[in-house]
C-alpha cells in the first residue's frame, strides 16, 4: 500500500506550497493583495502540513519503496515585473492544483479505508486548497489582459 | 447666528415618538451682513458634504451665494442642516482654480483651456494608437452628479472601451455595494431612514453618525430624547457621542469586527432567535451560516475583541428581542480586512430575524460620500451601469444597444478595474494615461509617499480636474479648472436612495467649466462614435444626460424612469425606484421577500468572502437561489498588521464632524477651519502615562511605511489604540503615510482602521492639540486640570 508514502508526500508538498507563496509574498510585496493573500495562503499550508503531522505520527513506516521522482519542485523566487507575477501565479497554480488533486486522491482512499478522522480533514483542508485555487484563477485571469497587451 | 453650530452641532432638540412624524426645524445660515430681504433668489437642491443630502436652498444676492436654509418639506432632514452644510459653502469661494494648468519645464504654469485640452487629446490620441484602451484609466469621486458619472461612463466603456474606470468611492463605500449584492444579489438600500422614526433598537456598527452625517445623528438624538427611545449599541473602538447614548457601547479592538458578528450570528442561532419561516421561504445558505459560526461563542469572540463576553451577548439579545431594528454599518466595517464579510454578517442578523423591508426594520449599509451611489449605479466604478453584471451577456448586450456599439468593445472580460488596481498600472506605465476627477489621492490614498511617486513620475500622463490646487493638482501635467456644487445643474443620490436636484445658482468662477462639459468636449476632438459614427455620449446637456441615465437605469433595480427634474424641484427628495407604477418614488426594498438573486437579474454571481474568488456562473445557477437572499459569512482572520514589538499599538483613521475629505472646501470656511484648524492624534490615558505624554505634547507615530509629527490628544480612545484624523494632507502629518497597501479581497476596499505603529513624545507641545472637544476627541480631563490654558 501507498497512502503512508502519499501522506508523506501531502504533508511535504504542502509545506513546499507554503514556501513558495512566501517567496511569492515577499517578491511581490507592491502588488498588496498578491503579498497579503499568498501570505495568508502560506500560513494555511502550514497548518495543513501541521495538521498532517499527527496522522503521519500514527502511521507505520511506508512498506512499499515511493515511486520514482515523488517530490515536485517549489517556487524558490520571485520574478520580476507584471509577465513575472503572472508566471509566478502559474507556478503556484500547478503546485497547488497538486496539492488538491492530492487531497481528494487521499479522500478516495480515506473512504475506502472507512477512516473518518482523515475524511474529515480531507474535506476541511481540501475546500482551503481548492479556495487558493479560485483565487489563483481569478488573480491571473484579471491581470492577464493588462500584462499581456500593454505592459512593459 | 455666525458659528453657533459649529459648538451646537446638532441643534436644539424635537423628540418625537416611535411611529410620529420627525418634527419640522428649518436651519439657516446667512453671512455676515445679509438679512433675508437681501436675498435675491432662493435656488433649490441639496447639501453635498456627506452622504445624508439634506434638502436645502442655497441663498442667492448679486450673483454670488450668500447663504442656505434647509427645506422643510424635504424628506431627508426636515429642514435641518448640520455645520457642514450650513457653513461649508463659504469654502466655495476662496482660492478657486480659475485657469487650467500645464506642466512646463517641471512647473505648472497657466495656460488656455485650448492649449490644455490640445495636450490632453494628444497624448491620449497616440497611447490609443500605440498601446489601446488599456492604456487609460479614470479616477473619479462620490462628489459628482449622476450626468457627469453617466457621461463619463459611456466616454470610457463605449467610446475608449477602457475597464479602468473607478471612483474614490473604492475608499468610502465598495463594501457596501458588495455586502448587497453577496446578499440580495444587487446594490440598492433595502431600508429608509425613516425606519429610524419607528424602530425599537438601532445597532451603530463602525458608524460614527454623530460626526459624518450630523443630521441623521440629529433624527436619531430626537427618538432617544422621547419618552420611548429605542435601546442603542454601537460597536466603535472610540467612546463617540454615540456610545455615550448607547445601551451596550463594544469597543471593539479595530480588525476584530467579525469575530464580533460571527459571534453576534451565532447567539441568534443558539438563543434561537430566528424566524424559521422567513429563513426557510426567503434564504439560502443557513446551514453553512451556522457550521461557519458554530464555535464563535461570545467567549471566543471576547477574548478576541477585547470587550467582555456578558456585553456581546447583551447586544445579542437586543438584537434577538427586538421587534422593530435598524442597523447602520459604515467605515469601521468597511474600511478593513474583512470588511465584506463583516458587513454581509449585518445583513445576515436581519434576515434570521426577517427583520427588513417593512417600517422599522431596516438596513442602512452607508455611503460617506454625497453621491457615492451615483458612482456605483452609473457605470463609473465597480460595477456596470444599472447595477448589471458584467458576467452576463444579455446584461452587456442591452448596454450595447443602448449605445449602438458592438458588444465586444464594452469591457466584460472581469470585474471593473479597482482603484488600487489602477494606480498599481500606473505605477508599472501601462497605464499611461489617468484622469482623476475631483478627487486627491495624494491625501485619500494609502501609504502616500507611494501614490505620489506614481503620480509625480514620467511613466504616467495624469490629467486632474478639480475647483482648487490640491495635493493631487500639484502632481499633474495639466489641471483643469472644475466648476463646483451649485455653479451647475445636475442630480445625485444619497444613503437612502433619495435623489435631489441640484440647481444651477450662480456662474462658476473665471474659466471653470463642469465636468460633463469637459468630458463631453474631450469626447467631442476625440471623435468618439458608434457604429454608425454618431457622436458618443449622444447629449450635451444635463438634462439630455439624465434622460439617457433614466433609459439605462429603466427596469433595473435603480430606477430612475418616473423621475424628470421638474418632479425633483416641485417635491425635493425621491426615492429610486421611481416608475410609472411607483411615481412618489420607494421607500424600502424587498418588501415581500423576493430578492434581486434571481440568474437574470442578479448583479453578481457571488464571491467567496475569504478570497474574493468568484462563484461563478455554473455554481450561482446550480444553486437556484432564485429570488432569495443569500447568508454567507467566513472565519475570522487576524488583519494585515498586528502590533509587534517594535510597533506596538494599533491605529485608526477616521473623521471629524467640521472637515470634509481632503478639507479642500471645508478648511477655506472660517467657522469650520477655526473649529479644527490642524492635526492631531488621539491616545488612550493609560497609554499616554506609560509613555509619558502629556495633553498637546508633539508625538511621532511611525508605521512601516512612514512617520508623522503631530500633537497628542489624550481622550477616550481605546488602550493600545492610536486615531488619527486622515483630513490633513501634510507629509509631515498625513495620516495616510502611515496606512498599508491592502485591501479587502471582495469590495477591494482597502485597509485604513489597523496599521502597527509606535508612538514617541518628541517635545512639550504649546498648548492643548488642536482636536476638537465637542466629539469623540474630547479630552479625558478638562484643560484646567492638565495645567494649560
Ligand atoms: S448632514 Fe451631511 S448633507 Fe446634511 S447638512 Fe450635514 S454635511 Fe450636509
Amino acid at each position: 500500500m501507498h497512502l503512508v508514502t502519499y501522506l508523506h508526500f501531502l504533508h511535504a508538498t504542502e509545506e513546499t506550497l507554503s514556501a513558495g507563496y512566501r517567496t511569492v509574498s515577499d517578491g511581490h510585496f507592491a502588488d498588496g493583495d498578491v503579498h497579503w493573500t499568498t501570505a495568508r495562503f502560506a500560513r494555511q499550508c502550514t497548518a495543513h502540513a501541521r495538521a498532517l503531522t499527527p496522522v503521519l505520527d500514527r502511521c507505520a513506516p511506508a512498506e512499499e519503496p515511493a515511486p520514482e521522482r515523488l517530490h515536485a519542485q517549489g517556487v524558490t523566487s520571485a520574478r520580476n515585473g507584471p509577465a513575472g507575477l503572472l508566471r509566478d501565479l502559474q507556478d503556484l497554480y500547478q503546485l497547488t492544483n497538486l496539492v488538491d488533486i492530492t487531497w481528494t486522491l487521499i479522500r478516495q482512499a480515506a473512504s475506502a479505508a472507512r477512516d473518518r478522522d482523515l475524511i474529515h480533514l480531507t474535506q476541511q483542508y481540501g475546500e482551503e486548497t481548492t479556495a487558493q485555487l479560485d483565487w489563483l484563477r481569478m488573480r491571473m485571469k484579471a491581470a492577464a489582459p493588462q500584462t499581456l497587451i500593454v505592459a512593459t | 447666528m455666525s458659528s453657533e453650530r459649529v459648538v451646537d452641532i446638532w441643534g436644539p432638540r424635537t423628540p418625537f415618538t416611535s411611529g410620529t412624524s420627525w418634527p419640522r426645524r428649518v436651519d439657516q445660515y446667512l453671512a455676515d451682513g445679509v438679512t433675508e430681504a437681501d436675498v435675491e433668489e432662493w435656488v433649490r437642491g441639496a447639501c453635498l458634504l456627506c452622504s445624508n443630502g439634506c434638502g436645502l436652498e442655497v441663498a442667492v444676492k448679486d450673483g454670488q451665494m450668500v447663504g442656505v436654509r434647509g427645506r422643510a418639506e424635504d424628506r431627508v432632514n426636515h429642514g435641518r442642516l448640520g455645520p457642514k452644510g450650513l457653513y461649508g459653502w463659504q469654502g466655495q469661494q476662496h482660492d478657486r482654480l480659475t485657469t487650467p494648468l500645464i506642466r512646463e519645464g517641471g512647473r505648472l504654469v497657466e495656460t488656455d483651456w485650448e492649449t490644455a485640452m490640445a495636450a490632453v487629446v494628444e497624448r491620449s490620441r497616440s497611447l490609443l494608437e500605440t498601446k489601446g484602451p488599456l492604456s487609460h484609466a479614470f479616477y473619479t469621486s462620490g462628489q459628482l452628479m449622476v450626468e457627469e458619472y453617466y457621461t463619463l461612463c459611456v466616454i470610457g466603456k463605449a467610446g475608449i472601451g477602457t475597464p479602468h474606470m473607478d471612483g474614490n468611492t473604492r475608499l468610502c463605500t465598495a463594501t457596501a455595494a458588495s455586502a448587497f449584492q453577496e446578499s440580495f444579489g444587487s446594490d440598492g438600500q433595502p431600508g429608509s431612514y425613516t425606519d429610524v422614526d419607528s424602530c425599537d433598537a438601532l445597532f451603530l456598527f463602525g458608524h460614527n453618525v454623530a460626526e459624518t452625517q450630523s443630521v441623521l445623528w440629529t433624527r436619531m438624538l430626537d427618538r432617544l430624547d422621547a419618552a420611548d427611545p429605542p435601546r442603542l449599541v454601537c460597536v466603535d473602538p472610540r467612546r463617540t457621542k454615540v456610545a455615550e447614548r448607547a445601551t451596550v457601547h463594544l469597543p471593539v479592538r479595530n480588525g476584530t469586527n467579525l469575530a464580533l458578528m460571527n459571534a453576534l450570528v451565532h447567539e441568534l442561532i443558539a438563543r434561537g432567535w430566528v424566524n424559521e419561516d422567513y429563513v426557510r421561504a426567503h434564504t439560502v445558505g443557513f446551514d453553512a451560516l451556522d457550521r461557519l459560526t458554530r464555535d464563535a461563542t461570545p467567549e471566543w469572540a471576547a477574548e478576541i475583541c477585547g470587550v467582555p463576553a456578558r456585553d456581546i451577548r447583551a447586544a445579542a439579545e437586543i438584537f434577538g428581542t427586538g421587534e422593530r431594528v435598524v442597523s447602520t454599518c459604515s467605515m469601521g466595517f468597511y474600511q478593513s480586512h474583512q470588511a465584506t464579510a463583516a458587513s454581509c454578517q449585518v445583513n445576515n442578523l436581519h434576515l434570521l430575524r426577517g427583520m427588513l423591508g417593512r417600517p422599522g426594520a431596516g438596513i442602512l449599509q452607508m455611503n460617506g460620500q454625497p453621491s457615492a451611489e451615483n458612482n456605483r449605479e452609473a457605470g463609473c466604478g465597480p460595477a456596470l451601469p444599472g447595477f448589471r453584471n458584467w458576467d452576463n451577456p444579455d446584461h452587456v448586450r442591452e448596454l450595447a444597444d443602448l449605445w449602438n456599439v458592438d458588444p465586444l468593445v464594452i469591457p466584460h472580460w472581469s470585474a471593473p478595474t479597482d482603484a488600487n488596481a489602477i494606480l498599481r498600472f500606473a505605477e508599472q506605465g501601462s497605464i499611461g494615461f489617468l484622469w482623476i476627477a475631483g478627487t486627491n489621492p495624494a491625501v485619500s490614498q494609502t501609504d502616500l509617499a507611494r501614490t505620489r511617486r506614481i503620480l509625480s513620475g514620467d511613466q504616467c500622463f495624469v490629467v486632474v480636474s478639480d475647483g482648487y490646487r490640491t495635493e493631487t493638482t500639484e502632481l499633474a501635467d495639466v489641471v483643469l479648472p472644475a466648476a463646483l456644487w451649485a455653479e451647475k445643474t445636475g442630480t445625485f443620490t444619497n444613503v437612502d436612495r433619495t435623489v435631489h436636484l441640484q440647481e444651477k445658482a450662480v456662474e462658476p468662477p473665471g474659466q471653470a467649466r463642469g465636468d460633463q462639459a469637459i468630458w463631453t468636449d474631450y469626447a467631442r476632438r476625440m471623435g468618439f462614435a458608434d457604429k454608425d459614427g454618431h457622436p458618443l455620449p449622444a447629449w450635451d446637456t444635463p438634462e439630455q444626460a439624465f434622460e439617457a441615465w433614466k433609459a439605462a437605469s429603466a427596469g433595473r433595480p435603480c430606477d430612475y424612469s418616473g423621475l424628470t427634474y421638474r418632479k425633483l424641484h416641485d417635491v425635493g427628495g425621491v426615492q429610486w425606484p421611481c416608475t410609472r407604477d411607483a411615481p412618489d418614488g420607494t421607500e424600502r426594498l424587498f418588501t415581500d421577500g423576493v430578492f434581486n438573486t434571481a440568474d437574470e437579474r442578479c448583479e453578481t454571481y457571488g464571491h467567496h468572502l475569504a478570497t474574493g474568488a468568484p462563484v461563478g456562473e455554473t455554481a450561482y445557477r446550480a444553486r437556484r437561489v432564485d429570488g432569495r437572499a443569500i447568508l454567507k459569512t467566513a472565519a475570522y482572520d487576524h488583519p494585515y498588521e498586528v502590533p509587534d514589538e517594535t510597533y506596538p499599538l494599533r491605529l485608526t483613521t477616521g473623521r471629524t464632524v467640521y472637515h470634509w475629505h481632503t478639507r479642500t472646501k471645508t478648511k477655506r470656511s472660517r467657522q469650520l477651519n477655526e473649529a479644527a484648524p490642524a492635526m492631531w492624534v488621539e491616545v488612550s490615558q493609560p497609554d499616554a502615562q506609560r509613555l509619558g505624554i502629556a495633553e498637546g505634547d508633539v508625538v511621532r507615530v511611525t508605521s512601516r511605511r512612514g512617520s508623522i509629527e503631530a500633537p497628542a490628544r489624550i481622550s477616550h480612545v481605546r488602550e493600545g489604540v492610536v486615531f488619527a484624523p486622515w483630513h490633513y494632507g501634510d507629509p509631515e502629518t498625513a495620516a495616510n503615510e502611515l496606512t498599508l497597501n491592502g485591501w479587502d479581497p471582495v469590495s477591494k476596499q482597502p485597509e485604513l482602521k489597523v496599521a502597527a505603529v509606535s508612538v514617541t513624545r518628541i517635545r512639550p507641545g504649546d498648548g492643548p492639540a488642536p482636536a476638537p472637544t465637542t466629539t469623540a476627541s474630547a479630552p479625558v480631563r478638562p484643560f484646567a486640570d492638565t495645567g494649560r490654558e
